[in-house]
């Protein structure tokens, strides 16, 4: 017999409330598991995809910053046009490893998504886009035949979708060009996936935008030398130079008002869960008022009586810290579904990512939520005088 | 007939009601000696409890003074007066007051945990068989007659081999025949073990079998 058995003992005594409090714990702790495991999953998906844009610098037509980010990550509406001359004119500078010019278009096609209709995403591109891209695998096929060739490489996702192969013929809507599909790129887990790459003329000649480009990107070969580089850019008129570390910065804002109003959702489930705590313990304290006297007449100390009293609250705290982990751990799905529902901007890639950094966190959090939450129930019993407490309770 | 374990002039406790002042215990003069088997009497409100309270080191005396084994406890904190029962005083109550949650033998158990002496299960078989509760080891207090749980509440306080034992209307929740077991019981602890017992109780024939009686009335012996 200790206090440690005395605890455990007297919560199996009203099991439904022990329960009801135990699972009020553990959804707060599944919210807050949650709420970690998307932070590091967001940044850690955001990161590898603009990790593998391979450049650190896109040079785009002149417009809202925000803007040159989605247009940047998802190719999204609201394209702007810069000339092809000024990708010329830098292109021979040389602090440049590698440049790439790009130009993206997008098409309604009614067929998409099994018949409702979607945006379909073209990229024009030149060789110099795979030597940014190293890790770029064909699946099946290969480059391009010539820089004017209707052809299309497609890629991973959308092929699957539309379940193209070498030698398909694809009608661009809204034009009457067909091309045929020399290439399907292994999957990448960034918006690639979802592209249609074109040679650069030809999506030039189809889309009706003859030397005109939505951005170049570019590698430097000594980052230090990032700043000065874009400060050197900055004279060229019509454009503007958004660095990878300023879209990050930028997506990061997009969404921090969302992680705002979640991390405040967590903190109140995690109020009430301590309220609700507090709540239990202490109707269990004032019920066993004759109890913890009979307790101190026979010689147990405030310590027994607090020590008692916090190691029930820490039973329940941690008992809910151990299932809320299990519910976010198997709820991550779900949670994911949901985030990319709500999300004005979400990476590919899993978007919720659990480590056991979080489960131990979550759980040590539990635990000192219920330390916190025994601590005025644990004073109120402990302060008891025995005989008032065992005459009070008769 | 040893020498006095409990020493008691002018004690007094006085409760405030309100604006009204009650003296529970009034000007109390007395001496209990080791192995005195004493009943205090008298009506419901008399003061027994309160007594039983101030001698078992329970509650503060308001003035006078109180010895308890040779300690002045007249003045004493919580934390001292917790010391001085935890192991030295047995009590037994009206209600039993078991721990619900704990089986008969962790009920005791528990009063050896608290006062940090050894849980040898072996003894306490010994001590449940001696109360007459050797086949109800395991079992819950809900599952126990009036009569079983005031035996482990006996066992209770015995376990720590305490030098006196109080009770408060130990019978008080029994019927005739369980009373008289009871009280059996606390004569055969009483004589054999040399246990120093008081014990509060307005049944006059129980009383009248201990060997000194103390008649309280309005707090104040009569």
């Amino acid at each position: 017999m200790n206090v440690f058995s005395i605890g455990l003992k007297n919560l199996t005594r009203k099991k439904i409330r022990s329960i009801l409090t135990v699972g009020g714990v553990a959804i707060a702790i599944a919210v807050l598991v949650s709420l970690w495991g998307f932070d590091t999953g967001y940044h850690r998906s955001l990161e590898s995809n603009i990790d593998k844009m391979g450049y650190q610098l896109l040079v785009t037509a002149k417009g809202c910053p925000y803007e040159a980010a989605t247009l940047m990550l998802q190719g999204g509406g609201g394209l702007r046009y810069m000339d092809e001359a000024v990708y010329r004119k830098i292109t021979d500078d040389p602090r440049i490893d590698k440049i790439t010019p790009q130009l993206i278009s997008t098409a309604y096609d009614p067929d998409r998504q099994s018949g409702r209709g979607g945006i379909s995403l073209y990229m024009g591109v030149e060789k110099s886009y795979i030597d940014l891209k190293p890790w770029a695998r064909f699946k099946l096929g290969g480059w391009f035949s010539d820089p004017d060739a209707n052809e299309a490489i497609m890629g991973y996702e959308v092929a699957e979708l539309e379940q193209r192969a070498n030698g398909d013929k694809i009608l661009i809507p809204g034009s009457n060009e067909i091309l045929t599909v020399v290439g399907v790129f292994e999957r990448t887990g960034t918006q690639d996936d979802g592209v249609i790459f074109l040679p650069l003329n030809t999506s030039q000649r189809i889309f009706n935008l003859p030397d005109k480009l939505t951005g170049v990107g570019i590698k430097l070969k000594d980052m230090r030398e990032l700043s000065a580089f874009e400060e050197s850019l900055y004279k060229e008129p019509g454009i503007q130079v958004i660095s990878l570390a300023q879209v990050k910065g930028t997506i990061l804002n997009l969404i921090s008002s969302a992680k705002a109003m979640t991390n405040a959702v967590a903190l109140i489930a995690i109020i009430i869960a301590i309220i609700g705590v507090v709540n239990t313990i202490l109707m269990s304290v004032f019920e066993r008022t004759s109890e913890i006297g009979v307790m101190k007449a026979i010689g147990a100390s405030r310590t027994d009586i607090f020590k008692i009293i916090c190691i029930e609250t820490a039973i329940v705290c941690s008992l809910g810290g151990l299932f809320g982990d299990i519910i976010a751990v198997l709820g991550t799905k779900v949670i994911e579904a949901i985030l990319k529902s709500i999300l004005p901007y979400a990476p590919r890639g899993e978007l919720v990512v659990i480590t056991p950094h979080i489960l131990i966190y979550s759980f040590m959090c539990a635990t000192v939520i219920g330390i916190v939450a025994g601590v005025y129930p644990a004073l109120r019993a402990a302060s008891m005088k025995p005989v008032e407490a065992i005459r009070r309770g008769e | 007939m040893g020498q006095a374990i409990i020493k008691t002039e002018g004690l007094t406790k006085t409760y405030t009601r309100g604006s009204e002042k009650i003296h529970a215990v009034d000007n109390v003069s007395l001496e209990i000696n080791e192995g005195a088997f004493l009943a205090l009497m008298g009506p419901s409100g008399s003061g027994k409890t309160t007594l039983l309270d101030l001698i078992g080191c329970l509650d503060s005396i308001t003035s006078g003074k109180l010895e308890v084994f040779g300690h002045d406890v007249s003045r004493a904190k919580e934390s001292a007066l917790t010391k001085l029962r935890r192991g030295k005083i047995g009590f037994i109550f009206q209600e039993f007051l078991l721990i619900p949650s704990l089986t008969v033998i962790e009920n005791i158990e528990l009063s050896l945990y608290f006062a940090r002496l050894p849980q040898d299960k072996k003894r306490l078989q010994g001590l449940l068989i001696k109360v007459g509760l050797g086949h109800r080891v395991n079992h819950l207090p809900k599952q126990l007659s009036g009569g079983e749980r005031q035996r482990v509440a006996v066992a209770r306080a015995l376990a720590v081999s305490p030098k006196l034992l109080i009770a408060d209307e130990p019978t008080g929740n029994l019927d005739t025949k369980n009373s008289g077991e009871i009280f059996s019981l606390f004569r055969k602890l009483n004589k054999e073990d040399g246990l120093t017992i008081i014990l509060a109780t307005h049944n006059p024939a129980l009383g009248s079998q201990a060997d000194r009686i103390i008649n309280l009335r309005d707090g104040k012996i009569v």
